[in-house]
């Protein structure tokens, strides 16, 4: 028995030598220079910066700040390289901005962008809310936590409406132990994971006042601003573009008008409340075609939005018929 | 004695990177991982305590790893294995198996013959602590 254990002893001792000689070679091949042009090139970052200028309109401050940490990471990542003391940036950012506005979308392209850069190893994009965190009864919440944060791993996790997670009026509420258990993992396992949290930018602010711990723990702030409606259009012509739709000339003047009416009501969100009156559009157009059309229909007529489709939209006769009654009993 | 059950038990004890790198081989594959710990190596029992659930959607090993860690903690001087399973034939079934945690001092299994009916024989092991 004991020289069964002995004889594993001495041969684990060994490979542990020769694992020390081959990180003696890494050392001694450590070139003397990087080209940051050249890396820059190589790890495909470039790629993911373009594909975010291309898809994403609008966003200027958004994109700035992206391309700066992604310069960051890459010179980061070079000082490694030469040997240059360096300790694992802090990743973990926070995303505010109004709904709409591009966080998931953005949060996505930095997963890949993260993953391209080496900060994560596989690069998926974990998507949650406060119930996939936070559990029902005591005891509850740590597993749930700990099983999100074990998909996580080696992703981005990406925590949507995260100032739910806090909730001061109520002591008991089990959010509070999410908080903890997240703020450990974020210290512990910077290597592992990046967190995004993202909300509003108002009820962010007073989630980060209420929780310094956070505050401390992420090191990058963007903020997505509001998309001006001339952006609007052109998501809208983006959108359109992407599943094959044209707009006649007067509802495109119809649409403008739209957006400009649209911001005024509430419950705007940005880009989703294009898409969705696109959506409504379409369930119009077919409606139309499939009530008035005689005869066999060509691509351009089945891909054609017209005025009628967008004007129908009750956001020209002020909105939802609720909104307009309140308004009304207001005045 | 040195128990020797499952994947790799021939060979020195895995180290933490090596075991890592095997559970990243087993998610590449989409096989599910589960963790078990026990006391008893007896070579039939076949069902040890399970540590946690199987789990089915990681992709990265680290995730195993923290579960590995936790339940070390736990269950200092026990055997922990890993299990991977394989769902292609619509049954969870085994495909790999190894050891990543045995006690110090292990227990030896001692054979025990039994006389029965006359001079029949009937062998069966113990382990002895």
């Amino acid at each position: 028995m004991n020289a069964g254990t002995e004889t594993a002893e001495m041969e684990t001792a060994e490979m542990e030598k020769a694992g020390v000689e081959t990180v003696g070679a890494e050392v001694a091949e450590r070139p003397a220079s990087v080209d940051l042009r050249e890396e820059y090139e190589c790890s495909g970052v470039r790629e993911v910066l373009e594909d975010l200028d291309r898809e994403l309109i609008g966003l200027t401050p958004v994109k700035d700040r992206i391309r700066e940490t992604a310069a960051l990471l890459l010179v980061e990542r070079a000082r490694a390289t030469l040997g240059l003391g360096h300790e694992t940036p802090t990743l973990h950012m926070s995303f505010t901005g109004n709904p709409g506005t591009g966080k998931t979308t953005v949060a996505l392209k930095m997963a890949g962008l993260l993953k391209r850069l080496g900060y994560v190893r596989k690069g998926h994009l974990v998507s949650v809310t406060r119930d996939d965190l936070v559990g029902q009864y005591i005891g509850h919440t740590a597993p749930k936590t700990r099983e999100v944060l074990k998909r996580a791993m080696g992703g981005v996790l990406f925590i949507d409406e995260a100032y739910y997670l806090y909730r001061p009026d109520n002591e008991r509420d089990y959010g509070q132990e999410a908080i903890e258990i997240l703020l450990q993992v974020m210290e512990n396992n910077r290597d592992d994971l990046v967190v995004i949290l993202a909300g509003y930018a108002d009820r962010m602010e007073h989630f980060f006042n209420s929780n310094p711990g956070f505050r401390s723990r992420i090191a990058h702030h963007i903020e997505f601003p509001d998309y001006s409606d001339d952006e609007l259009m052109a998501i809208a012509r983006h959108m359109m573009a992407g599943q094959s739709y044209t707009l006649s000339p007067r509802a495109e003047a119809a649409l403008a008008e739209y957006i400009r009416l649209r911001r005024a009501q509430p419950h705007f969100a940005n880009a989703r409340s294009i898409r969705n009156a696109f959506d409504r559009a379409r369930l119009r157009q077919a409606n139309r075609l499939f009530e008035t059309a005689t005869g066999a229909l060509d691509a351009a007529r089945l891909s054609l939005i017209d005025e009628g489709d967008i004007r129908a939209s009750r956001v020209f006769r002020g909105g939802l018929d609720s909104e307009v009654a309140r308004r009304e009993t207001k005045r | 004695m040195r128990i020797t059950q499952g994947c790799f038990s021939f060979l020195p004890d895995l180290t933490d990177d090596q075991i890592s790198a095997q559970v990243g081989y087993c998610l590449e594959n989409g096989w599910a991982v589960g963790i078990e710990y026990t006391d008893e190596p007896h070579p039939r029992n076949t069902y040890w305590e399970m540590w946690g659930h199987p789990m089915f959607d990681l992709r990265d090993p680290k995730g195993v790893m923290m579960e590995l860690a936790e339940c070390r903690k736990a269950n200092p001087g026990m055997y922990i294995r890993i299990n991977a399973f394989d769902d292609t034939r619509n049954v969870e079934s085994m495909t790999l198996s190894f050891l990543v945690q045995r006690p110090e001092v292990e227990p030896a299994i001692r054979m025990v013959r039994t006389e029965v009916d006359g001079r029949a024989m009937r062998y069966s092991h113990e382990v002895m602590r």
